[in-house]
């Protein structure tokens, strides 16, 4: 497994303006640490996707970041309403958002496609009531 | 083209960032859907869009791109300045629509 850097966020839900403190901070780190720009971004893009997702539709939780030498584990857990289809959440152009959202610039349905195409894995743990849990993991 | 270059061709307001003004941009896109930059934009530089929010600036910040132009004389809120200038990010206002503005930083070399 080797060393592991842990970073564990508090996303909150109540602040749309604050959506993506998390993944900053992570890229930043990345960055510090000699990880090639084209790996960086890959994992700033697929954070922030999850981080604005938790805002939105679940009133926000908790991001945590492991990065090893070779690649990062990031877990993306809320306590939200859950996704009662993850087949059609996953489909390109769905979206549950509310027109507000649409208004914020958000909400076309990319959100968890494009988390799957930047990373090299994802996991999604949902209940309906209970909460979601994304699990990513992107090699550099 | 330089950033400069883009000031002028729109004859924009630079909200913050001067200090950056000679960096060099070679593609644009222009959306206000951030959601779809997130998706669909790879390496360009600079975007162009109608949208004010704070996360206009993130989303600029994940994509590493180096300058926004809002369109149509928008104009932001300071918080929102202050942000892309922790960023390095440079800020442009353009009384020009984003079809028109698009059009003439096409037109002008600046690639898609």
């Amino acid at each position: 497994m080797g060393e592991c850097i842990r970073l564990e966020y508090d996303v909150d839900g109540e602040n749309f303006a604050s959506a993506g403190h998390a993944s900053e901070s992570v890229k930043r780190t990345l960055k510090q640490m000699g990880v090639s720009p084209a790996s960086v971004r890959r994992v700033a893009i697929a954070m922030y996707e999850g981080e604005i997702n938790m805002v939105i539709h679940a009133h926000g939780g908790r991001a945590i970041a492991e990065i090893y030498p070779d690649r990062i584990d990031i877990y993306l857990r809320d306590t939200g309403p859950g996704i009662a289809d993850v087949d059609l959440a996953m489909r390109a152009g769905y979206s549950t958002a509310t027109e507000n959202i649409r208004s914020l610039g958000f909400g076309a349905g990319m959100g968890l496609p494009n988390m799957k195409k930047y990373s090299d894995e994802m996991k999604i743990d949902t209940a309906v009531g209970v909460g979601t849990t994304v699990f990513l993991r992107i090699r550099f | 083209m330089t950033i400069r270059e883009v000031v002028k061709l729109l004859d924009a307001e630079i909200l913050c960032g001067e200090e950056h003004l000679d960096t060099e941009i070679h593609t644009a896109c222009g959306s206000d859907m951030m959601s779809d930059v997130l998706a669909y934009v790879k390496d360009q530089s600079v975007l162009l869009t109608g949208l004010l929010n704070p996360q206009v600036v993130r989303t600029a910040e994940m994509m590493d791109m180096l300058c926004i132009v809002f369109v149509r004389g928008k104009r932001p809120e300071q918080p929102v300045i202050d942000l892309a200038e922790s960023k390095g990010i440079v800020l442009l206002s353009t009384e020009k629509r984003l079809f028109v503005a698009c059009g003439i930083l096409y037109t002008n070399g600046l690639g898609g």
